[in-house]
């Protein structure tokens, strides 16, 4: 089976729109007779709201409305849903506009539309709130503490749920009688996902036809209709169009149903006029979900030898004021199954508390609980490593799960689908030159100078997920994916995927795939997603998921295509179906060893158009659908190591190399996964290094714009150099993992290991992150004070 | 974000400047507009009027007089970055500001009168000596950068007063400017800026001035008292650096950088400006 | 309102406008030219680099009375009868970017960067981004598209 496309890094197919700002974002759309909303946010943490008098602003020329969350609620608006719900979860209703209470500084309590977003700005200012303060939790840890200040009355001490995998009993055992017990309370701390565009909406009330169409920066457009339909709105999903035009990055923060997506159709719909509210970068840091967020108590034991014996895991997940879509998703099911990493680890304990804060909901963002993961595990096996005085790379592979092992399953869940992590960590010590870093590193230590290797290797579950699974861990959807193939009666083919690109280059990749399953040129391949009206209902992007259940799902209806074009050709060639075959490199069939008794692409194309000569039983047409559930995750796997150096008087870092070597399974377009796997790196150096969300005590978000959250620039690295170590995946025919996310996952740990490695000498253990000049040169102080 | 509503007057000479000025009441004075624009869009700054005084032409450029360099309010900082004959601590400091499209519309006048703690031109001024010259309906007078910069976002430049034009001696000292960046925001957590003068193997005289740790931009008299009549060896820098402290009263902290950090700091970012400059005074 | 006439890639406009309309939303929203975007409120992001006057500048950072009687280039003007600017070749040869949305201010500054620069070093090149944010590409490929369309001449 030969491919022409798949496989080759075709340049992108949707860039040319990009390159001349022709891109289609939400916040470009005009239509006549559009309105703007602008959003009155709560200054305050936790208060009451005693009253809102909104007449000045009202009477302001230029505002059309303004209205409160009250208004909203007595016109059946419902509240913003969580979508996953494990058992004896307790949940709190989130209204699009907050009613009687504030429960995070930004939380909605009005929205004013206006002929222009300037005046709806200035309309803003003429409402007068009035608040009662209230005092405010911030750590996830403390609000579970007795006394804390309460979120809601509905989440008794602020727990929204315990999630255990695993024996108390039986780790406890593990950890009595292990030789060595390794311990480490971390916090990985808060993000800010910071897509660069902004979230954007706009709704248009059609009332002639009671139908609303909402353009709106979604990852997944289907699923914000039918919660519009099932939980806010309450409007027919037949009557509901949702649009998900170009969208300018997500990273997760635009998988979820947010307020403004409810706000701005009601408003259209009270005035019948388009309305349009434009996130601002101030409202995207106190709106968007934020990631991460986690305090975690974690316990290695193993045997003197290295030998992996047990874990055990406590960890705290912020889940901020409010239940966001599928935040109860992340500290659990897609964290806790990561515990056993690259490795055999036979008695695994974690277990999640999702607690309440007045911050902003914390949700999935870029890797989603498996960064969480691999960075507990990963900072335990390092430590472990030179406790024991053994080399990091030798104890990982004395640990690995082996080739032969596969399908592997784990202690906690997970049954991995392939790998080979020996091979894996071959290449790295090859692309990365280990011998030479140690090398580089062991002279510079020699001159006093403070540098660091770090190493790491990480697991991914991509490509969420066996339905079954997923709901039965609490999803309130499966989570298959639809593709659909519609080939013109010219040849040409419309492909429709319930998937959505907001960078990932769907319409190049997935072109790539149809076109060599159709043996038809990418130019006659036209990619459709994003919009409810067009394509049939579909998950989403999000969890590396697009390739391996999305493109799956087009292959497979692309088989169908071809299944049926042959039934049309043997037809008319007079033979028997089995006597045909597809020739994949020119779309043709023809008879087995007669390639002169052939059909076209396009005669059979015009064949199932004229429909005078098809065989019995074969409909008129040619379209195929699957709805392709996967039987299982797919497992990205990864060896990263990194170069740092750290400025001893200052504490500031530099990260000097950087080399990784990633498991994605089979490739379609090698440019596009690099790419996705440099962008991922960057980000997980930017946790690692940079980013930090912070509040104050009374829940004031002290980095909330460019100017306070470091966001990573250009100048904050060198080349990186990447790699792939392919092991198929036998999961999916196409043989494809995730890759949008291992690069974040794994760069996180590996520059962390590489700075605290960087500070062994001086006996320093462990540094949370980031590792800012301030925080290492803290550290460096109380060493040498001797604290 | 967007600005609130203000009336828009554009002068196209300091007198016009001068008669809007007195016409107008709550009026501000519009420059390149990189520290205005930004608060007017955050709404930390509402005034009733601007004059637009970015066209004036006789408030642009830099020129020469013997050993004094005068450097026209409107400069841009990418002017003075790519200036050949300015002190080095000046066009590596300008060159350091923000990024290059901030640099091409922000100037020099502007950032002064701004006078956020956290820029890095008061530092290298107020190092270097500098000198800037504003006019009123009274007539002109001249500051002293030391005597300029009062406190956080406070100088000497009177309400009904124009910065025209900023004066820096260029004498042949070596001069420098190091900076600790804040890594989101990109101005200084802390910036020294040094200039020394070396004659027969000693220091001469030296001027060292800290930003981003005060409210305004400090001179450091006992580095400086500690470095005069000095060679200026690593060591005898460093020890004249380990001074610094007590040059520093009110020193900022926030989530980037503590007060302690700050502190800790500064003899470093001193010892490096000071090297770096004695090694251009040769 | 204020009159203001100005060139924009190349056509004359002359519009009334408040006088605190930033040049962007005169160009997003007067003009109809979305493809300069928006993405922070700080200066900071880059998103909205346009040429103005022959230099990169942030149209966020700027009002539109202040652009009066300027010449501006806009990423839908910096191709030249059809034919891509060698920056914004260079951008789609690299896989210079992913979502699309910093791109029209990347290659704007990106092509005053390297203008008379052809040998562009890569720490010029990273420096010299430093006014642009991008969170898709971890940079590395812009970087790549800079100094490929650098030694083209652009």
């Amino acid at each position: 089976m030969s491919n022409k496309y798949i496989g080759e890094s075709i340049k992108r197919v949707e860039d040319p729109r990009f390159i001349q700002g022709k891109g289609k974002y939400v916040a470009n759309l005009s239509i006549p007779g559009m309105l703007h909303a602008a959003i009155k946010r709560s200054p305050y943490a936790h208060a009451v709201i005693k009253g809102i008098d909104t007449s000045k602003a009202e009477a302001m020329e230029g505002v059309v409305a303004v209205y409160v969350g009250q208004q909203m609620k007595d016109d059946g608006i419902g509240s913003l849903p969580c979508g996953f719900n494990p058992p004896d979860i307790k949940t709190a209703p989130h209204m699009p506009l907050a009613v009687d209470k504030v429960r995070h500084v930004g939380d909605g309590v009005a929205v004013v539309i206006a002929e222009s977003p300037y005046i709806a700005y200035d309309a803003l200012d003429l409402i007068d709130v009035q608040y009662e303060p209230l005092s405010a939790v911030i750590d996830p840890k403390k609000a579970a503490q007795p006394g804390a200040p309460q979120v809601h009355d509905e989440i008794p001490n602020n727990v929204s749920f315990h999630w255990p995998l695993g024996t108390r009993e039986e780790i406890n055992a593990v950890l009595a009688s292990a030789d060595k017990v390794i311990e480490l309370d971390l916090v990985n701390q808060r993000l800010v996902p910071n897509a660069m565009e902004p979230r954007a909406c706009v709704a248009q009330w059609d009332a002639f036809s009671d139908e609303m169409t909402i353009w709106t920066t979604s990852q997944n457009p289907h699923i914000i209709r039918l919660l519009l339909s099932l939980a806010t709105m309450g409007l027919p999903e037949n009557k509901l169009r949702v649009i998900s035009p170009d969208v300018g990055g997500g990273f997760g923060s635009k998988i979820f149903h947010y307020a403004e997506e409810v706000i701005v159709p009601w408003a259209s719909k009270q005035l019948g006029r388009p309305v349009k509210w434009v996130s601002t970068r101030s409202e995207a840091f106190v709106t968007d979900a934020h990631g991460r967020d986690h305090v975690t108590t974690a316990k290695l034991a193993l045997k003197n030898d290295g030998t992996f014996l047990g874990l055990d895991v406590t960890t705290y997940a912020n889940m901020g004021a409010y239940l966001s879509t599928f935040a109860p998703m992340i500290p659990t099911a897609l964290y806790i199954t990561l515990f056993s990493g690259l490795y055999k680890l036979p008695v695994i304990f974690g277990e999640a508390y999702g607690t309440m804060t007045h911050t902003v909901p914390v949700d999935a963002y870029r890797g989603a609980g498996r960064p969480e993961a691999s960075y507990m595990l990963e900072r335990l096996v390092d430590l472990a490593a030179r406790e024991l005085d053994m080399d990091p790379i030798e104890l990982r592979r004395k640990n690995f799960i082996q080739p032969d092992e596969f399908p592997y399953q784990t202690p906690v869940a997970m049954i991995y689908d392939s790998g080979d992590y020996p091979k894996l960590f071959d290449s790295l010590e090859a692309l990365g030159d280990y011998a030479g870093l140690k090398a580089k590193r062991d002279a510079a230590r020699a001159e006093g100078r403070l540098v660091g290797i770090g190493i790491s290797g990480c697991i991914e579950a991509s490509g969420p997920a066996p339905s079954q699974v997923a709901v039965g861990l609490g999803a309130g959807v499966g989570l298959w994916e639809s593709g659909v193939i519609r080939v013109h009666p010219t040849g040409k083919v419309s492909v429709m995927t319930g998937s959505h690109t907001h960078g990932q280059g769907h319409e190049t990749a997935f072109a790539q795939i149809v076109a060599d399953e159709l043996g038809i040129p990418m130019e006659d391949v036209e990619i459709i997603h994003g919009d409810t009206g067009r394509t049939p209902f579909g998950l989403g992007t999000y969890g590396s998921r697009s390739a391996s259940v999305g493109g799956t799902a087009l292959a497979v209806s692309a088989g169908k295509v071809r299944d049926k074009m042959l039934k049309i050709a043997a037809h008319q060639l007079e033979v028997d179906v089995e006597d045909m075959v597809f020739d994949r490199t020119t779309g043709t069939m023809h008879v087995k060893g007669s390639p002169e008794q052939s059909k076209s692409f396009v005669d059979i194309s015009v064949a199932a158009l004229m429909a005078n000569n098809l065989p019995e039983g074969v409909e008129p047409g040619l379209e195929e659908t699957t709805f392709y559930d996967p039987s299982n995750f797919t497992f990205p796997n990864s060896a990263h190591i990194a170069l740092i150096e750290i400025d001893r008087d200052t504490g500031q870092v530099s990260l000097l190399e950087y080399a990784a070597v990633d498991d994605v399974g089979k490739v379609i377009n090698p440019m596009i996964v690099e790419g996705q796997l440099v962008g991922g790196i960057a980000q997980g150096v930017g946790q690692a290094l940079w980013e930090n969300c912070v509040y104050d005590e009374q829940g004031q978000l002290l980095s909330g714009s460019f100017m306070d959250y470091a966001m990573p620039r250009a100048d904050g690295f060198p080349m990186l150099k990447v790699s792939r170590n392919e092991t198929p995946s036998p999961t999916n025919p196409l043989g494809v993992k995730g890759a949008g996310e291992m690069g974040t996952i794994a760069a996180t740990i590996t520059v962390a290991n590489g700075v605290m490695d960087a500070l062994a000498p001086l006996g320093i253990r462990h540094i949370d992150i980031p590792h800012t000049p301030q925080r290492i040169w803290q550290a460096i102080q109380a060493q040498s004070n001797g604290h | 974000m967007y600005p609130p509503k203000f009336d828009y007057y554009r002068a196209n000479s300091i007198d016009e400047a001068f008669a809007l000025m007195g016409q107008l009441g709550d009026a501000k004075l519009l420059a390149g507009g990189h520290s205005l624009i930004p608060a007017l869009k955050l709404r930390l700054a509402a005034p009733s009027a601007l004059i637009d005084i970015g066209r004036i032409g006789e408030l642009k450029g830099i020129s020469r007089n013997g050993s004094t360099a005068t450097i026209g309010a409107l400069t841009t900082h990418a002017t003075v970055a790519a200036a050949s004959d300015l002190p080095a601590a000046l066009t590596e400091a300008a060159g350091w500001i923000g990024d290059p499209q901030v640099r091409n519309r922000g100037t020099v006048g502007g950032n002064i009168a701004h006078a956020d703690p956290a820029s890095d031109l008061p530092t290298v001024l107020t190092a270097l000596g500098a000198t800037m010259n504003m006019r009123g309906l009274n007539g002109a007078r001249s500051v002293s950068a030391d005597d300029f910069f009062i406190d956080l976002f406070m100088t000497a430049l009177g309400e009904d007063e124009i910065l025209t034009s900023v004066d820096v001696p260029v004498d042949g000292a070596g001069t420098a400017y190091a900076k600790l960046f804040n890594p989101a925001s990109r101005y200084a957590i802390v910036g020294v800026a040094a200039k020394v003068s070396v004659s027969g193997g000693q220091c001469t005289s030296a001027r060292v001035a800290l930003g981003g740790l005060t409210p305004s931009a400090v001179r450091a008299p006992s580095v400086e008292a500690a470095l005069v009549g000095k060679a200026l060896t690593a060591d005898n820098i460093a020890a004249a650096a380990a001074q610094v402290g007590g040059d520093l009263d009110d020193v900022m902290g926030d989530i980037h950088a503590s007060e302690e950090y700050r502190r800790a700091m500064a003899p470093i970012y001193v010892q490096r400006a000071v090297s770096k400059a004695a090694e251009r005074a040769g | 309102m204020q009159s203001i006439t100005l060139t924009v890639n190349g056509k004359s406009y002359t519009r009334d406008v408040e006088p605190r309309m930033l040049l962007v939303d005169f160009i997003r929203n007067a003009l109809g030219l979305t493809g300069t975007n928006i993405a922070c409120d700080t200066s900071q992001c880059g998103a909205c680099t346009i040429h103005m006057d022959g230099m990169a500048v942030k149209s966020c950072t700027v009002l539109a009375v202040q652009a009066d009687g300027a010449d501006i280039t806009t990423i839908e003007g910096l191709a030249t009868n059809g034919h891509l600017h060698p920056m914004q070749q260079a951008f789609w040869d690299q896989h210079g970017l992913q979502c699309g949305y910093c791109t029209p201010g990347m290659i704007m500054a990106a092509a005053k960067l390297v203008e008379n620069n052809p040998g562009i070093t890569e720490a010029e090149i990273r420096h010299g981004l430093e006014g642009n944010l991008c969170r898709c590409t971890g940079y590395q490929n812009i970087v790549k598209a800079v100094a490929q369309a650098a030694a083209a001449g652009s």
